[in-house]
């Protein structure tokens, strides 16, 4: 059971700009157990959508992964011809992706869409035994049938949402990547959502990559955990282990900066300052201009970036680990 | 006894749609139905409902955005210390009303005009309503770019809303609101576009003006744990109509209303250990209650100033 189904190491990718090369993606290391929920949270254009694309090799065209591997249940996927990666894509890994509720193409009824993308991967199948795996999808994500016959203009945000979730589990896949599922949405809807692909996961086995900002979702959801900061991850493990024992100070300043309605009213505390700008050279650890106590040695640039393991299968950022 | 500095009363506000482009058949939705509330002198109210319950339809309203259909508001004018129906003003005397009562939107993106620089959107106002000489404007907005903490202003007043970040240009919306010197405050999800760790900051700043400057906030969200931060007080509405309203921990600590439970019980935890237990509801029955249950209309004093809305829910739970 302990089976990893998705490892990345030392993935590298940057995109060509005419201002120089943004260094989106740094040194990324981690991994994906069978049937978990790994969570990637970090604040925007921290690079965390850019890893996502990585994985399924979606980037844009000015996008290069330089270095890095990364395999899928044994299988390289760095290297692979765009053929080789399209049965990859959706059967392999398959992403709802951010806000892709609104791309729905309009004049399509929602069922026609989702058989589509079956037709390609399943081209033997019988439209009747597609329209089949489709109810089948439906039920599974709390919407009526009937919704097949709907154009997307008929439906709410929250059925909209429920229809790409189906969408992203049409073919059977590995892997799902939910990149911000629930961004766009009410609290109650969101409520709703977490709780169909917590279903969906458990009824499926599913491995998942919960891609969020909001570290009370991530809390919620995963089982184990990466924070990400200007491109690379600065603390990773145990969802449980990084809350109770945050060891990197920019995961202490995001649960720190996370209002909550249970519990004492606490005061928060506000990160101040901007990321750095991810085309110049890094000096040193990248939060230390963030960062709430930070020695000579982090400003020096002496200490370079690197995750150590402070406990079991606890990762955090040399810097923060040696200063305390 | 505290000073109300605004007062609402069956505040309605509906909308008539025809069902098609020949059709004579019109209908009405009552996006803003019969809710009242006020605000003391320097206390904020937070308003919080699912997207469509007319939480915007309401801010709009008191912010003479839109006409409303019918009601109330009430404010209070320093020059004869009374409550005034805002009917009843003059044209001179509306736009001094105006003046006192700004706006925050939710989309700093969109709500900065792109080809402004930051010193033309921030005069804007002071133009507009001709307050002080041409300098004395340009002062009071290095000022209040130090007070929302752009500094140094010189190097923020010829820069265009494209060249900065997000929370700065939620910092150049409140500047420019809070450049009227208003005594109330409407804002309309204002962090809910803005990153976590830059959300605590905009909302710390608003805090301290609040005291500072003895603003008050009508704050719109739909995330009770951003109200709890900013408000006093919390009115929750579902379907146009203020179902509960009470003390901001009294209302968490105590929600009475089963549409109040739901949606604290909806709030994400940040916290892996703590078992969220949802209080399920079914959404359409309350809709019925709510809209057809005319004979129970009206909120019931349940002690600590916590008014829950007498209809009876006894069908939902």
């Amino acid at each position: 059971m302990d089976e990893n189904i998705l490892e990345v190491k030392n993935l590298n990718m940057h995109y060509e700009t005419i201002s120089g090369d943004v260094a989106a993606v740094k040194d990324i290391t981690f991994h994906v157990k069978k049937g978990e929920s790994f969570g990637l949270v970090g604040e925007s254009g921290c690079g965390k959508t850019s890893v996502a694309m990585s994985l399924v090799q979606l980037q844009a065209d000015n996008a290069k992964i330089s270095s890095g591997s990364i395999t899928l249940d044994g299988q390289e996927l760095i290297g692979l011809s765009e053929n080789e990666l399209r049965s990859v894509r959706w059967d392999g890994i398959s992403i709802v992706f951010q806000g892709a509720m609104n791309a729905w193409n309009p004049v399509i009824k929602i069922g026609e869409q989702i058989r589509e993308a079956i037709r390609e991967h399943y081209p033997n199948n019988t439209k009747l035994q597609n329209i089949e795996k489709i109810k089948e999808l439906f039920e599974m994500v709390g919407l009526s049938e009937t919704i097949i016959d709907r154009f997307p203009h008929e439906l709410s945000g929250g059925m909209k949402q429920r229809a790409v979730i189906a969408l992203a589990l049409s073919c059977n896949p590995k892997l799902v990547i939910a990149d911000e599922p629930t961004t766009a949405l009410d609290v109650v809807i969101q409520d709703q959502i977490l709780n169909e692909i917590k279903k969906v996961q458990d009824l499926l086995g599913l491995s998942l990559i919960y891609i969020s900002h909001d570290i009370a979702v991530i809390a919620e959801m995963t089982e184990r955990m990466a924070v990400m900061y200007a491109g690379r991850i600065v603390e990773s493990g145990p969802t449980k282990d990084i809350f109770a024992n945050p060891r990197h100070s920019y995961t202490r300043a995001l649960l720190e900066s996370t209002p909550s309605v249970v519990g004492d009213k606490v005061k928060l505390n506000s990160l101040d300052g901007e990321p750095p700008s991810l085309i110049d050279e890094e000096f040193g650890c990248s939060f230390s201009p963030r960062c709430s106590n930070p020695t000579e040695n982090c400003k020096s640039g002496k200490s370079e970036m690197g995750l150590i393991e402070v406990a079991e299968d606890h990762f955090a950022d040399k810097c923060c680990v040696e200063c305390g | 006894m505290k000073k109300n500095l605004i007062e609402v009363k069956n505040l309605e506000k509906y909308f008539e749609t025809s069902a098609g482009l020949f059709s004579r058949k019109k209908s009405t939705i009552k996006a803003v139905d019969g809710i009242s509330f006020e605000i003391p002198f320097g206390e904020s109210l937070g308003l919080v409902g699912q997207s469509g319950c007319g939480k915007t339809t309401t801010a709009r309203a008191l912010c003479l955005l839109d006409e409303k259909t019918s009601g109330e508001i009430n404010f209070y004018n320093s020059d004869t210390k009374n409550m005034e129906s805002i009917d009843n003003l003059n044209d001179e005397e509306l736009k001094s009303f105006r003046r006192n009562i700004q706006m925050i939107f939710q989309d700093p993106y969109e709500s900065l005009n792109p080809r402004w620089n930051i010193k033309d959107i921030i005069l804007e106002p002071l133009n507009i309503h001709n307050i002080g000489s041409l300098n004395e404007r340009e002062d009071a907005v290095v000022e209040i770019l130090k007070t929302v903490g752009l500094t140094p202003p010189e190097n923020y007043l010829p820069r265009y809303p494209h060249e900065l970040s997000g929370g700065q240009r939620q910092r150049v919306s409140i500047a420019r609101t809070l450049i009227m010197k208003p005594k109330f405050v409407v804002c309309d999800e204002p962090t809910s576009m803005l990153d976590v760790s830059i959300r605590i900051s905009i909302m710390d700043l608003m805090l301290n003006l609040a005291k500072d400057l003895e603003v008050s906030y009508l704050y719109i969200t739909h995330d009770l744990a951003v109200a709890r931060y900013m408000c006093n007080r919390i009115a929750v509405m579902f379907n146009g109509k203020i179902v509960e309203i009470a003390e901001t921990e009294e209302l968490l600590k105590n929600p009475v209303h089963p549409y109040t439970k739901r949606l604290i019980s909806s709030i994400p935890v940040p916290d892996p250990t703590y078992e969220r237990v949802v209080y399920d509801i079914d959404f359409t029955e309350l809709e019925n209650i709510i809209s057809t249950d005319t004979k129970n209309i009206g909120m019931v004093d349940i002690g600590n100033e916590h008014f829950v809305a007498t209809h009876d829910v006894k069908g939902i739970l």
